[in-house]
């Protein structure tokens, strides 16, 4: 099992702020396709993936990153600290 | 070296004074604020920032060890909100005590530049018209980051 997160306007898109999903994606990648195939709004969320951002276990890494032994997942549009 | 992240209010003279009192053999110390700044029209009625709670400090704590690994700080504070906030309130700051001011104006140059595209947080706009937009992200900011390598 693997918690998606979502943050900013990815978790007002999806409508929620995230999710446990049973998964055997390989990468973030498989991931963003399987979680897109799941209803119109997921779609609309992850249409163009070079507006998003992802970090693995709390690290920020990209979309062809490995999934194996991952406990954790976060999409979130680029990030406006400071 | 300190990280806190909080959506309280903090006393920025109180947290600059005391930063600069504990710094042992510092020749200088560097401190920076971020305001929440009203947009053009004057109509920002609030700033909500969004934060990843179990990334934030993380991320912070790993900006902070890049900055060590650069400079030869003897200390460095940065503190971040989150929540709603108002215009003038303060969102951020960082503090950074080296030796010589070079270092510490380089560390919180540093900071300040992978704070505002590597840290997790999100801000969203509230006008008094009742419109609502989530900041996005400047080019120029990616930009600044490249700087560094």
């Amino acid at each position: 099992m693997l918690d998606v997160l979502y943050f900013a306007w990815v978790r007002e898109r999806i409508g929620l702020p995230g999710e446990r999903v049973e998964t055997g994606a390989a990468t973030v990648r498989a991931l963003v396709a399987e979680l897109s195939a799941t209803d119109a709004r997921h779609a609309a969320a992850f249409a163009d993936i070079s507006a998003l951002r992802v970090a693995v276990d709390q690290e920020l890494t990209d979309f062809d990153a490995p999934l194996a032994g991952a406990r954790e997942v976060a999409f979130f549009p680029p990030m406006t600290g400071g | 070296m300190t990280v806190r992240v909080q959506a309280a209010p903090f006393d920025y003279g109180a947290e600059c004074a005391r930063f600069a009192a504990g710094v042992a053999g510092a020749g200088a110390v560097v401190t920076f604020a971020g305001v929440v700044r009203d947009n053009d029209a004057g109509t920002l009625k609030r700033m909500v920032i969004e934060h990843y709670p179990a990334m934030t400090e993380k991320a912070l704590t790993a900006i902070v060890g890049q900055a060590r690994a650069r400079w030869p700080l003897c200390d460095c504070l940065i503190i971040h909100r989150y929540g709603a906030l108002v215009p003038g309130e303060m969102i951020m700051m960082v503090a950074t005590a080296a030796r010589h001011r070079a270092a510490a104006f380089g560390a919180a140059e540093f900071l300040m530049d992978y704070l505002k595209s590597r840290a997790p947080f999100w801000k969203r706009e509230i006008t008094s018209d009742g419109g609502a937009a989530w900041v996005e992200s400047r080019s120029e900011d990616e930009g600044a980051l490249r700087r560094w390598n």
